[in-house]
């Protein structure tokens, strides 16, 4: 790993350089039109999103029900300086804020429940989420229960690219990082890795706070996105919605929840117009992925330009 | 960091080619008008009986040989109360080739999809978004958004001069929601209102949305001296409180007023039962009650249109709100001669005064509806009587 700029990673950065002009320049010929914009800005937010989950349940295997919280955390701090400030900036620091509010509040949360074994953090995390949405309901800054509506829109191919190719990075660096393969290991067996002298509550600790700060820039994108936040759009159900894209796309495989995602959006643009049966079709669809791959798309593996046939590099290159 | 990227890269092309493939088909002779409803969700109560009366105003039209000879379509998308998915729609809606877009049921998704329409020179017409800011883009109004409901000021108004004429009320006391935006500006308004009149507001008790006993609040009122209590909060909260009330010592037939939060199913169980429910008083949009032509007229046909639908139901505020909304907007297009967004939003905007089941309505300068309430008298529990307070 001495090489940063070695093959494999070149033409990484290739992919990723030709994708994001392939669609801007899809974008500005109109060819993707403001409706599959604003599918693929939902499908990007909820990649970072579904990511960030990944982290603590699928890498670490916490299982939190409370992500909406953290992103509603980002999402009205943006919401919040961008009513004073409707720029760029404004969004970086709302976004800056919101990151910093859901470090703690996640810190909070975790210190004392994550000392405990078994599925405490599940109860935690949903009535910590609760809270927060009590608090945003009472606050007067975040508008009570109807919310701040008429944020500026700044959501953008660029910019959205930009967070999520961050956040694909982030997170696959944690997970092959040391602290990662420490959180893999807590999932795999607590108590072994405990023998082998991980302090497994502060690698706990670690990973939920990480996945609390992606959750909460993912909020600040929404609310920039969509023109209003209010805090009963950040119920138990949207929790559930990023958990089944960790679940569908595979507990641990960043590329499956990314697929998943995908699906997810395809599906919602296919069932759009059919109001009441889009929640029985969307169900069954789920039910039959669960049936035949019970362990996600991808289980735990990943997809990755490693599986991509390595021409005549391969005699040259003896370690990846 | 290697990964997945070819799988993006085909989802990618996937949905450019199914972006390619939606090609909107240009009919000269209909009329396309999108509507963006809360139809599944924690509100499809208020969006389904939306539907159903967009639904039959457009048969109506129809079958009267359309507007203009043009015949009227519907695009009906769901947004599931998620403002991401209402933008979407109204994003698809757009695209689609409507010329109007009837919705969202609530303030909240409205809002959502108000800057969309101004961007894009399309009115979106609200039947039930009662929050003052729906129809305001920051300080100024936005220029594409109506609606065709009274906003929740104005409710504290009507009832101030409810309490003031009608029930000869000098002396109120107010029980408000601490919690609740809705419940505070409501006991602001009509504060204000009831000192102009000459009346005067005992006390203002408040409490936390979360309270369930108000018994010492409620004793402590029983000892003051005034005509009317009025309760600014939903019935959640207010069917509580007329229930506790009507078991306080001196306050067993006290007149209770409220604003439209009152009306709910629920709200005779949450009192202790409908026996409780007598003397109470609460303003509303509309009511079944009325005798005036188009009202009877209104609750038989849209029965009979949702019994042969499939699932018959009675007219209730929303399905009576949205029919008044649908026929303004087909009075506008008639009226611009025109299916262009832009005639249609000054056409309607310039509405003269239409003549609707919900009352005479028309716009202010912040296009909010000017039209009469609906005062309801619940008598053990069952509504007996309907007076229309004017504006």
């Amino acid at each position: 790993m001495k090489n940063v700029l070695n093959k494999r990673n070149l033409i990484t950065l290739v992919i990723i350089g030709v994708l994001f002009f392939v669609v801007q320049l899809l974008i500005k010929e109109r060819i993707i039109t403001a409706y599959m914009r604003s599918n693929i800005y939902w499908i990007g937010i909820y990649i970072i999103l579904g990511l960030s989950l990944n982290m603590i349940i699928g890498i670490t295997g916490q299982l939190s029900l409370g992500h909406a919280g953290f992103m509603s955390i980002g999402a009205f701090a943006a919401a919040v300086v961008l009513k004073t400030n409707p720029t760029l900036t404004g969004l970086f620091i709302g976004i800056g804020i919101g990151v910093l509010i859901s470090l703690a509040v996640s810190f909070v949360v975790a210190v004392p429940t994550l000392r405990l074994k078994g599925d405490y953090l599940a109860i935690a995390t949903l009535g910590v989420a609760e809270i927060i949405r009590i608090v945003l309901n009472n606050l007067s800054v975040t508008g009570g229960a109807s919310g701040i509506s008429n944020i500026k829109m700044l959501m953008s191919w660029p910019l959205l690219y930009t967070f999520v190719i961050l956040t694909i990075f982030l997170t696959h660096n944690f997970k092959n990082s040391a602290i990662g393969r420490a959180c893999i290991s807590i999932k795999e067996d607590e108590i072994a890795a405990e023998a082998m002298g991980i302090n497994t509550t502060k690698y706990k600790v670690i990973a939920f706070m990480f996945g609390a700060a992606l959750a909460a820039m993912a909020g600040s994108l929404f609310s920039t996105t969509y023109y209003i936040v209010k805090p009963d759009s950040f119920g138990v159900n949207t929790s559930i919605n990023i958990l089944i894209l960790v679940v569908f796309g595979g507990m641990g495989s960043l590329s499956g929840t990314i697929i998943a995602t995908f699906i997810i959006g395809l599906v919602n643009i296919v069932l759009q117009p059919y109001a009441e049966i889009r929640m029985i079709l969307y169900a069954l669809i789920l039910i039959i992925v669960m049936i035949f791959r019970p362990q996600g798309l991808l289980g735990s593996q990943e997809l990755s330009t490693k599986l991509l046939p390595n021409f005549k590099w391969k005699r040259k290159e003896k370690s990846s | 960091m290697k990964k997945l990227i070819s799988l993006l890269v085909a989802f990618l092309v996937i949905g450019g080619l199914a972006a390619c493939s939606a090609t909107s088909e240009e009919k000269a002779d209909t009329i396309l008008i999108g509507v963006n409803l809360e139809l599944t969700g924690d509100v499809s109560v208020y969006g389904v009986p939306e539907r159903n009366a967009f639904e039959q105003a457009v048969s109506e039209v129809n079958a009267a040989g359309g507007i203009d000879g043009k015949l009227v379509e519907l695009v009906i998308y769901d947004n599931a109360y998620d403002q991401a998915k209402a933008v979407q729609n109204t994003e698809k809606l757009i695209e689609d080739g409507v010329v109007a877009i009837l919705g969202s049921a609530t303030s909240g998704m409205t809002m959502a999809i108000a800057p969309l329409a101004k961007e894009n020179g399309l009115v979106v017409f609200t039947p039930s978004g009662t929050n003052s800011a729906v129809t305001m883009d920051g300080t100024v109004v936005n220029p594409y958004v109506f609606r065709s409901c009274f906003i929740d000021p104005f409710q504290g108004q009507v009832l101030a001069n409810f309490a003031s004429n009608d029930l000869a009320a000098s002396k109120v006391v107010i029980m408000v929601n601490n919690g609740s935006e809705y419940s505070k500006e409501l006991a602001r308004i009509f504060t204000e209102q009831l000192n102009k009149n000459g009346g005067q507001v005992v006390e203002t008790a408040s409490y936390a949305d979360s309270d369930t006993d108000y018994k010492a609040s409620l004793t402590s009122l029983a000892s003051k001296d005034f005509d009317v209590l009025f309760i600014a909060d939903y019935a959640k909260n207010a069917g509580l409180i007329i229930g506790q009330a009507r078991s306080t010592a001196g306050l067993e037939t006290v007149k209770i007023i409220g604003p439209d939060g009152f009306e709910d199913p629920q709200l005779n169980d949450l009192a202790g039962g409908a026996q409780n429910v007598s003397n109470v008083y609460f303003s509303t949009h509309f009511s079944s009650l009325s005798d005036n032509q188009k009202v009877t007229d209104f609750v038989a046909s849209y029965q009979a249109f949702t019994k042969a639908a499939g699932k018959e139901e009675p007219a209730s505020v929303f399905a009576a709100l949205a029919y008044d909304a649908a026929y303004m907007l087909f009075a506008a297009i008639d009226a611009a001669d025109s299916t262009d967004p832009q005639a249609i939003r000054d056409s309607l905007e310039s509405l003269p005064a239409f003549s609707g089941v919900t009352g005479d309505i028309s716009f202010d300068a912040l296009h909010n509806a000017v039209k009469p309430a609906f005062l309801i008298e619940l008598n053990n529990g069952v509504a007996v009587n309907a007076t229309i307070v004017n504006p």
